[in-house]
């Protein structure tokens, strides 16, 4: 028994040496990497996992493992640079910064986007701000306290190094972003301004008015710009990247060298080589159709790389944002985030008597209407520590729990009250004008009504997908997402990617007439031809509206064992449906958006089932995963830190087989793990 | 209170950049006035492709008015008649039951059409890589807080950075001038530290660039601003002008 466990150990840890695929965040992370051979050898044990010299976790104390690796790593001199090439895909602020850092070193880089232009990806949209340890509102904060929140806010389901790394780099973000003509707000003094957001109880959250994302992105941009201007970027906008190439060396590793793409305005599918791939194609929130995502945001690069082997992590972990404008209509294409800012002075409620929320359902009375007295300002009622700023999930599930009780303020009654009268009477109509203006603006376009005067209404819709890549655990905090994008781009990558191409310098520029090149272009093709031979009589849009439902429902913000299970069941249903009666019009070598949609749908629909696959396995209630059974008296989040502390990696097994579950164990060794309060 | 309504939708439909283009006019029954003007045409969308016709093509992305994707003409209006928001932003609450709704792609000869409502933008990318940037590299940079900026300046600048790209201006201008897209650029960064010490410079090869790539003279109309989602000011192109003529003073 035991020498089979060496042989096992032995064989895992050679394996993740195998690295084939190279995320955003590549080199310390080898959960996101591809680990060759490592589950063949593993399918014996029973209970696969990653161990830390696996997972490339740098030695030393907390404070001082991203340093050890910087120090130690392996560089690659100038001239090697300029005879490698890097595939980046995608433009948000994960894509953009990494794209430009690394022309800025002298990396010959080809970039993707989808959209028209590079400045569009869905960072642009993020509104609240982004998260640094400055400490300049002298209010006690530190990159350990940053740290600290980031590991709680995610219920202790994130890796002691990443996050501390990631707080560790957060002050350089922003040096950074100044330096590039980012206008943070200031105060009158001309210093950087910041404001409070939830899971914390310091002011670290800089902004640029609620376009936050939007001047970040426009930073990375201009970077990415300058170093198109000047040919070290090769730029390829309107262009999907529908397979990663994988070709072994000389050892036999299989290593990404290129990915196929197809031009989306002539239809073309294209090869494309680089030395190494790097992959930031953002959120998949769009598997439940409604969110707060764009409509082309999607997780087929992430799907590809886990049919190549790639591990999926913590699928399961879903963020449901708490304050979106609530949905109107079946006709409805997506949802409305309010930033979350807005909690800073804006005050969450519903009706205290049954009797005033059914008014308010049949569109008797207004929320003005209903006396200070008759209000339960439930947030600040349960967690009186925090109040209004409680983590998302919490406030989250809180609306939800009023809602399902019948307190819902809207006509489908699946809304609550965020009130700004009292910080009007406060601050002033103008104050808060000039605070939030463009979020106000934004809510009367798409309401019809004037939240100066009325309570606006919100309610929770999917809107962060925490897999994968992210640093963030079972949940994220706000405006820590536009730190982790920028992090990783600016200040990771340009140093993992040295140390993974530092033995690469002798490789040359491979052919893309090459056979693996061919081979996963027909497999491209023949999905491609596959998809336009069924001609069945379903719009993809109406199809993707069932999976969307089918999500929210059953793998939503409550989630139990029978609903997931009766979850996979429907999804599968909707599998066979899609691939039997979709029907898209036109050819393939041509612009032709529904195929587009259509192949990120068939997508969708494989993460939809994994996210139900892992939420059934994981019994507790952690963050952005809640099973009903897993819950305090009070109705809280009840974790088993006992059964399930380990990050769950999902392999793909082949097309209709079950994926096989690999644990990355997580031990605390420098944070004590608590049950996370926000009462007192 | 939104109503259901009945409309008519007149839409450009052009099946390549060479093709001839024409207008073609649907029905649209039952449209709740609730919903934007894009999932007006997702509905329309829907009915054509349930009809094995080919949909109408058009860009789009964010839908909340920030990406710059989403274009169109609407009612002779860039964005649509409503004042200060984009195509994606537009209700049908602005329409009347029985009316004719006439779409079109933008028009300008620097952003020929794809196809139907989708255009080539491609042109303001290539303007910014000219000169949109501050030349400095990833790291080695001062503390944020090295230089103080007065917040009216600080505001002004986040002001002109509003702009999201979307080509109204150029497409509003009976001169196809790209000034105002330029302008919030040059203005945003002349205006802060970081980015003053190259502004005249700056301003000199994104106008160039504007030129070469066959954008029209700048005749002060003010068409751009007018039709603006984000209401980027006209002063900006005051202060183009000022670091411009710096530049030719310079040479
Ligand atoms: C409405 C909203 C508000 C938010 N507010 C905040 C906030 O206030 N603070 C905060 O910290 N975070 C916020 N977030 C979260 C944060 O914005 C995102 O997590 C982050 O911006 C994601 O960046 P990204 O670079 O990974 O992806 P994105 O910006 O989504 O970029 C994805 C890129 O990949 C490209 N792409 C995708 N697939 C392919 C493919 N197959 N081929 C080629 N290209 C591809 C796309 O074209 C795009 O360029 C918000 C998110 C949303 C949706
Ligand atoms: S200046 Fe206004 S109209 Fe012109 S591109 Fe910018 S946002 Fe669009
Ligand atoms: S779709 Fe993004 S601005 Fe309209």
């Amino acid at each position: 028994m035991a020498t089979k466990k060496e042989d096992i150990k032995e064989a895992a840890v050679k394996a993740a040496k195998k690295v084939a695929v190279k995320a955003a965040k590549a080199a310390v992370e080898a959960a996101e990497v591809v680990v060759e051979k490592a589950a063949k050898a593993m399918k014996e044990a029973a209970t696969p996992v990653i161990t830390p010299e696996m997972a490339k976790i740098p030695e030393g104390p907390l404070e001082l493992k991203w340093t050890n690796y910087k120090n130690h790593q392996k560089l690659v001199n100038p001239a090697n640079k300029r005879r490698l090439d890097v595939i980046v895909v995608g433009t948000g602020l994960a894509g953009a910064s990494a794209a430009a850092s690394l022309a800025e070193m002298g990396f010959n880089v080809l970039n993707f986007c989808i959209q028209d232009s590079p400045r569009r990806a869905h960072s642009i949209a993020a509104q609240g701000g982004i998260n640094a340890a400055k400490n300049y509102q002298n209010d006690g904060d530190s990159v350990y306290r940053l740290y600290y929140d980031t590991i709680k806010g995610g219920d202790y389901r994130a890796r002691e190094a990443n996050v501390y790394r990631l707080a560790e780099v957060s002050n350089n973000i922003i040096d950074q972003c100044v330096a590039q003509g980012v206008p943070f707000a200031r105060e009158y003094g001309g210093l950087l301004d910041n404001r409070s957001f939830g899971g914390a109880q310091v002011s670290r959250t800089f902004y640029a008015k609620g376009q936050t994302g939007q001047q970040l992105l426009l930073g990375a941009y201009s970077a990415l710009s300058r170093q198109i201007g000047k040919g070290k970027v090769k730029m390829y906008t309107r262009y999907e990247m529908l397979d990663i190439v994988l070709i072994p060396d000389e050892n036999g590793e299989k290593r990404a060298r290129g990915i196929i793409a197809r031009n989306l305005v002539t239809g073309r599918i294209e090869r494309f080589f680089a030395h190494a791939v790097v992959v930031g194609s953002g959120g998949y929130g769009n598997t439940f159709f409604l969110s707060t995502n764009a409509m082309a945001s999607n997780g087929s690069a992430a799907m590809q790389m886990y049919r190549h082997g790639a591990l999926f992590a913590n699928p399961c972990y879903a963020q449901i944002h708490p304050t979106c404008i609530p949905k109107h209509g079946d006709f409805q294409s997506k949802l409305t985030l309010m930033s979350e800012s807005l909690r800073n002075d804006g005050r969450i409620w519903v009706p205290k008597k049954l009797e005033d929320a059914k008014r308010l359902q049949a569109g008797e009375i207004k929320g003005r209407d209903i006396p200070e007295e008759d209000r339960d300002y439930y947030l600040e009622r349960r967690y009186p520590a925090f109040g209004n700023l409680v983590p998302r999930d919490v406030a989250s599930r809180a609306a939800k729990e009023r809602c399902d009780k019948g307190y819902g303020v809207n006509n489908t009654g699946l809304a609550v009250f965020l009130d700004f009268s009292e910080a009007i009477q406060r601050l002033g109509k103008d104050v808060v004008a000039q605070k939030y203006g463009n979020l106000f603006q934004m809510y009367e376009k798409i309401v019809d009504e004037n939240p100066y005067e009325n309570p606006m209404m919100i309610f929770p819709a999917i809107h962060y997908t925490m897999a994968n890549f992210s640093d963030h655990g079972a949940n994220r905090l706000g405006a820590s997402a536009l730190m982790q994008g920028l992090a990783d781009g600016y200040f990771v990558l340009p140093y993992t990617i040295q140390n993974y191409l530092s033995d690469q310098i002798g490789v040359p520029r491979m052919s893309t007439d090459l056979p693996e090149f061919a081979e996963a272009e027909k497999a491209v093709q023949d999905k491609i031809d596959k998809l336009m031979a069924i001609q069945g009589k379903r719009s993809v849009d109406s199809i993707h509206k069932e999976l969307g439902l089918i999500m929210w429902d059953f793998v939503g913000m409550g989630r139990t064992a029978e609903g997931l299970k009766e979850g996979i069941k429907k999804i599968d249903a909707i599998k066979k449906e899609f691939w039997t009666n979709v029907y898209i019009p036109g050819t393939a070598d041509h612009l032709n958006n529904e195929l587009e949609k259509a192949l990120r749908l068939a997508d969708f629909i494989e993460i939809g089932r994994l996210m139900a696959v892992d939420a059934l396995h994981r019994e507790e209630s952690c963050g952005g995963h809640f099973r009903e059974e897993y819950q305090t008296p009070e109705g809280e989040a009840l974790r088993q830190d006992d059964k399930f502390s380990y990050v769950g990696c999902w392999k793909y097994m082949g097309e209709d087989q079950e994926p096989q579950l690999i644990k990355e164990p997580l031990d605390y060794e420098f944070t004590e793990r608590k049950t996370r309060n926000y009462k007192s | 209170m939104d109503q259901y309504i009945d409309i008519k939708v007149r839409v450009w439909r052009q099946a390549g950049p060479k093709a001839q283009g024409h207008f073609e006019t649907y029905e649209l029954k039952h449209v709740f006035q609730g919903a934007s003007f894009l999932e007006m045409i997702d509905i329309l969308n829907e009915q054509l492709v349930a009809e094995h016709k080919d949909p109408v093509t058009y860009d789009h992305d964010c839908r909340e008015g920030i990406c710059g994707m989403c274009s169109m003409y609407v009612n002779g209006h860039p964005h649509g008649p409503d004042s200060a928001i984009t195509t994606c932003q537009l209700h049908m609450r602005k329409f009347k039951d029985g009316e004719t709704i006439t779409v079109e792609p933008w028009r300008s000869r620097a952003f020929p059409v794809i196809k139907d409502l989708m255009v080539d933008r491609g042109a303001y990318d290539k303007i910014m890589q000219a000169g949109g940037f501050v030349s400095v590299n990833t790291g080695g940079v001062p503390d944020a807080n090295a230089i103080p900026i007065p917040k009216p300046v600080a505001d002004e600048a986040m002001d002109a950075a509003s702009c999201i790209g979307c080509g109204a201006c150029a497409a509003a201008c009976k001169n196809g001038s790209a000034m105002l897209f330029v302008a919030a650029k040059v203005s945003q960064l002349a205006l802060l530290p970081q980015g003053k010490i190259e502004a005249a410079a700056r301003a000199k090869a994104m106008v160039a660039k504007m030129d070469e790539l066959g954008f029209g003279n700048c005749t002060n109309t003010g068409a751009c601003a007018a039709e603006c989602p984000k209401s980027v000011s006209l002063a900006n192109i005051a202060r183009l002008n000022r670091e411009f003529l710096c530049a030719k003073f310079q040479d």
